[in-house]
């Protein structure tokens, strides 16, 4: 009996621990939600749903999307892309030059910059940054690549900075690398240490809480050379489920969200508290086709057809796959129709093919040219026999989840079907294709990469030099490209250091690139974004034009958000001067009711909690009493 | 979570060794010895995973991001891929007797303290879920029945099985859509939550809301079931006869005697769960963005995080293992049949 009344006992604490657990639930929602709804004091925040986890706030270490986009609203660098038009401008640094042999670098730094503690900004914090930089492997992390090619950084004074590299260096106008306070950081034993909160910065905005896989907190920097920001606080909220992202947003839980599918993004276009941002994007989507593989030293490796060493048969099959199609299809016409190498977003340097150069998607015109180039029909399956008599088959290598070459493969088949090209498709995990394309055992097989503002990586994807070594290693080829045509070019226009020169080498380079066919650019598609409008009169894109507010070159999304009615949202020219003219105060500002509605649902919802409680109960009390009749 | 029974039922099938002098003892060993045995195979199969996935471990953790050829070699210094196979595992083994599960290649910080982090929001969140279904269950299961094949019966366990089969993934979906703006969708607290523990204790209720409703809804079921069948059993039984020989109402029958009877394979059920509890529910984490061991352990995957991923799978089938010899050892007290025999 002893066993029995403590079972009983157990099944008791069970009972009221959950009863007292399922309570709570209806108090937040009657007792805090008035206190947001209540203005005027409280605190300006913007939330950011973001749908991937920082994976650190150390400046050195961070790589990922999020910590880095975080951070750049953290610490200046010496230069940042301008809003309008992505071109390297000074910040820290107020003008630079360069010696003639392209070796010596010498920055001026700007005055009474401020970090967030009131201490100045000096050149020899940057020197500080990049000396430890050049020491400690820890601190190359994140950036080591731009300073693997350095000689020498000095602060000759408070103002003036000295970089001596060993070979010219087109980067060095856009170094991506922020620059930390000496006076805390050089205190610090590991340099790859967490961070600690507040973290003095000198952006726009600092940290001040951080909660590993929940949010990341910052506070507007009220010492920020600029000027502070117009809103107080900084929020990034992470969603690991972008559907969530998205019902957050709806009902006002967060007032900005970004990467959404075309599917999340048209079910917000009614709904009226919401405005979308269609923006353009930094990344190519590609098919790339394996002219025949080989290490850095020019030894075959891999599996690939050696027919597709053709460049004609190549070209062939580039006309034969309609972008357009695919834009539609995939990207539910969110997206850019191919062209050159780099994406259009990056207006300066993207290059569209024009005049007879040209290849419209045409399956008639691929056809005849594989007959004149010599590659026969053969009978009832209508495969195309290659020159050494074999039948044209293919494989085509693509990510098994991944929505573009899921959705694109079978319409690729279908049009190299009609040209006499047989493909197979094989779906396998990401790591399968990384591994197989940098093997080169493919054919052909979907990629893509994200451009920067400086094209200096994405165009080194394409060298000769970047096939990997004899043991399969050190490279990341993009196609296994090896053509002296470009790889001149290539090296010229790293040493270029006249803008408009190296952007008419770069079109060059994809003008080659188009013709050597070893790649097929599917299309760009969109970075789609939205935010609450009744929160927020709108954010500075980047760039101006078709631009994006988060995950830019730069802060200004961030930095220029303005809240409803603060209007009008500010557009920084020439050295980040706001330019914006005018009250924008719109209608939207007027309504302060935005909480209402959920006020009353989380109200709705006590009640209905609370009859289906009661009523249980009363069902249960009903029942005891039937059973003691 | 149909998985769940599958132990259940071998553990109930499973016949205590016949006890003579130093029994107890025996049965102690035995089951902690077993525990050990099994502990010592997942620690293998860990090492085994990690060093026989296709491909080449530092390529993969180190795809997409820049990588020098030193940053490479410092790797492959660092996870002593260049030992032999022998020296590696002796390593790993030596290594995770001294608590050391090694660093995590995303977060640079040790995989232990990722996971002791972790693992709050995981028993909160999965504790409460266990107690409201475990009461849920019971309650339900003691009256249909004891009222077998009535309406209450029918539907409740119809219900029941109908949640148990609905996809954790979906069902979570559908009431975020369901109850847009009633409550939080992801993490444990608003991040402009006052930090005094009053209004973070209720911000944290809050949050806790949906993920709480989506796992008991589809883990209630086994609890009901059990109970209902073996409640069922009882009810033929003689002494239930005797008790109402005796004059007592149907209620006192059912509670004083039915049920503490009918109670004990739901009871081992609950134990056995529990192993489950710190493995957390990872579908329930991910949709809510629940920042517990589920969610690190879907994050380590997506970004491979190969030490990371090992020391979660360490820890999680470590945990399974612990909670079901203690089930095991439970199961001898609670049920004074298995003592006397």
């Amino acid at each position: 009996m002893i066993i029995v009344r403590s079972r009983r006992l157990a099944l008791g604490v069970t009972l009221m621990v959950s009863a007292l657990v399922t309570v709570p639930v209806g108090i937040p929602a009657s007792a805090s939600t008035p206190v947001k709804a209540a203005t005027a004091q409280d605190p300006k925040i913007l939330r950011i749903g973001v749908t991937q986890a920082v994976d650190s706030l150390n400046p050195f270490i961070s790589i990922t999307r999020t910590g880095t986009d975080i951070l750049r609203s953290q610490f200046e660098f010496l230069t940042t892309y301008s809003q309008g038009s992505m071109t390297p401008e000074g910040t820290l640094a107020e003008k630079w030059e360069t010696s003639d042999d392209k070796l010596t670098w010498k920055f001026h730094f700007r005055k009474d910059v401020k970090w967030s503690d009131g201490e100045p900004v000096t050149a020899k914090d940057a020197a500080f940054t990049f000396n430890k930089m050049l020491d400690d492997e820890v601190a190359r992390t994140a950036n080591g690549s731009y300073v693997a090619q350095w000689e020498s950084v000095e602060a000759t004074d408070d103002q003036t900075l000295v970089i001596k590299t060993k070979v010219p260096q087109a980067t060095m106008e856009a170094l991506d690398i922020p620059i930390v306070p000496e006076h805390i950081w050089s205190k610090l034993a590991d340099i790859g240490a967490e961070a600690t909160y507040p973290m003095v910065g000198s952006g726009p905005y600092y940290i001040t809480e951080f909660k590993e896989a929940q949010f990341t907190k910052m506070k507007a920097n009220k010492n920020y050379w600029r000027g502070a920001p117009k809103i107080d606080e900084l929020h990034f909220i992470y969603y690991r489920n972008a559907d969530a992202a998205v019902t957050a947003l709806q009902s006002g839980q967060i007032d900005l969200v970004n990467r959404l599918t075309p599917q999340q993004f048209d079910a917000l276009k009614n709904d009226p508290n919401v405005a979308l941002n269609n923006a353009q994007n930094r990344r190519f989507n590609e098919i790339v086709i394996n002219p025949g593989a080989a290490t850095n030293d020019g030894t075959p490796i891999g599996d690939g057809n050696p027919a597709l060493k053709d460049v004609k048969l190549r070209q062939a099959i580039a006309q034969a796959i309609d972008s357009k199609t695919l834009v539609d299809k995939v990207w539910g016409g969110y997206a850019t129709e191919g062209a050159g190498y780099i994406p259009p977003v990056f207006a300066d340097f993207a290059w569209q093919p024009s005049g007879k150069q040209v290849r419209k998607f045409d399956l008639d015109a691929a056809n005849k040219a594989l007959d004149a180039a010599g590659y026969k029909k053969k009978g009832d399956d209508g495969i195309r026999l290659d020159k050494t008599g074999k039948p044209m088959n293919f494989r085509l290598l693509a990510h098994a989840e991944a929505n573009l070459d899921e959705t694109a493969g079978p319409f690729v088949k279908g049009w190299l079907k009609d040209i006499g090209i047989g493909i197979t498709l094989e779906p396998v995990s990401d790591d399968q294709v990384n591994e197989d394309t940098t093997r080169g055992d493919f054919d052909l097989a979907f990629s893509g990469w994200n451009a920067n503002p400086d094209p200096d990586y994405v165009l080194s994807l394409q060298t000769c030099a970047n096939r990997p070594n004899a043991e399969g290693k050190g490279g990341t080829p993009d196609s296994f490209l090896c053509d002296k045509t470009y790889d001149n070019l290539y090296k010229k226009q790293l040493s270029e250091f006249d803008r408009d020169k190296r952007i008419d080498l770069v079109k060059q380079m994809q003008s080659r690139l188009y013709d050597q066919a070893t790649t097929v650019i599917l299309g760009y598609d969109n970075a789609l974004e939205a935010y609450n409008k009744k929160a927020f009169e709108g954010f500075p894109l980047q760039p101006a034009d078709k631009g994006v507010i988060m995950n830019q070159q730069g802060y200004w999304g961030y930095y220029g958000a303005t809240p409803a009615g603060e209007g009008p949202v500010p557009v920084y020219g020439e050295n980040g001067e706001n330019t914006a003219t005018g009250d924008g105060t719109t209608e939207a500002a007027a309504d302060d009711g935005g909480n209402t509605g959920l006020i009353l649902g989380i109200v709705g919802g006590v009640i209905v909690i609370l009859l289906i409680g009661g009523l249980l109960v009363m069902r249960g009390r009903r029942k005891t009493a039937e059973d003691r009749e | 979570m149909s998985d769940i029974l599958i132990p259940t039922e071998e553990a109930l099938a499973e016949v205590p060794p016949p006890t003579r002098g130093g029994g107890t003892v025996r049965y102690v060993l035995t089951k902690i010895g077993g525990g050990l045995i099994s502990f010592a195979l997942v620690i293998v199969l860990g090492f085994l995973l990690f060093r026989a996935l296709p491909g080449n471990v530092i390529a993969t953790m180190t795809r997409g991001r820049p990588a020098t050829p030193e940053m490479i070699a410092q790797l492959e210094d660092e996870y002593g891929l260049n030992d032999s196979l022998w020296q590696q595992f002796l390593t790993y083994v030596g290594n995770l007797l001294h608590g050391d599960l090694g660093n995590s290649y995303i977060f640079r910080v040790p995989v232990l303290q990722k996971i002791e982090e972790r693992l709050w929001p995981t028993v909160l969140l999965v504790g409460v879920a266990t107690l409201i279904s475990v009461a849920l269950g019971l309650w339900l299961g003691t009256r249909s029945g004891w009222r077998r094949g009535s309406r209450f019966d029918r539907v409740s366990t119809g219900v029941a099985l109908t949640l148990w089969s609905t996809p954790t993934f979906w069902l979570g979906m559908l009431l975020l859509a369901g109850t847009t703006g009633l409550f939080p969708t992801a993490g444990l607290v608003y991040s402009d939550t006052p930090p005094d523990f009053f209004s973070q204790a209720v911000d944290m209720a809050h949050h806790l809301v949906l993920p709480t409703i989506t796992l008991v809804a589809v883990t209630y079921a086994q609890y009901q079931l059990v109970m209902r069948s073996s409640l069922i059993e009882e009810m033929g039984a003689d002494y239930l006869t005797t008790a109402r020989a005796k004059g007592l109402r149907d209620d006192q029958v059912r509670r004083k005697h039915a049920v503490p009877n009918a109670l004990l394979p739901t009871v081992t059920l609950v134990f056995l769960h529990l192993g489950f509890v710190i493995a957390g529910a990872i579908t329930t984490e991910t949709v809510f963005s629940w920042p517990g061991l589920g969610l690190l352990t879907y994050d380590a995957l997506r970004v491979h995080d190969l030490p990371l991923l090992q020391g979660t799978f360490v820890v999680l089938a470590g945990a399974v293992i612990f909670m079901n010899v203690i089930a095991d050892l439970l199961y001898r007290v609670l049920d004074p049949r298995v003592r006397a025999s």
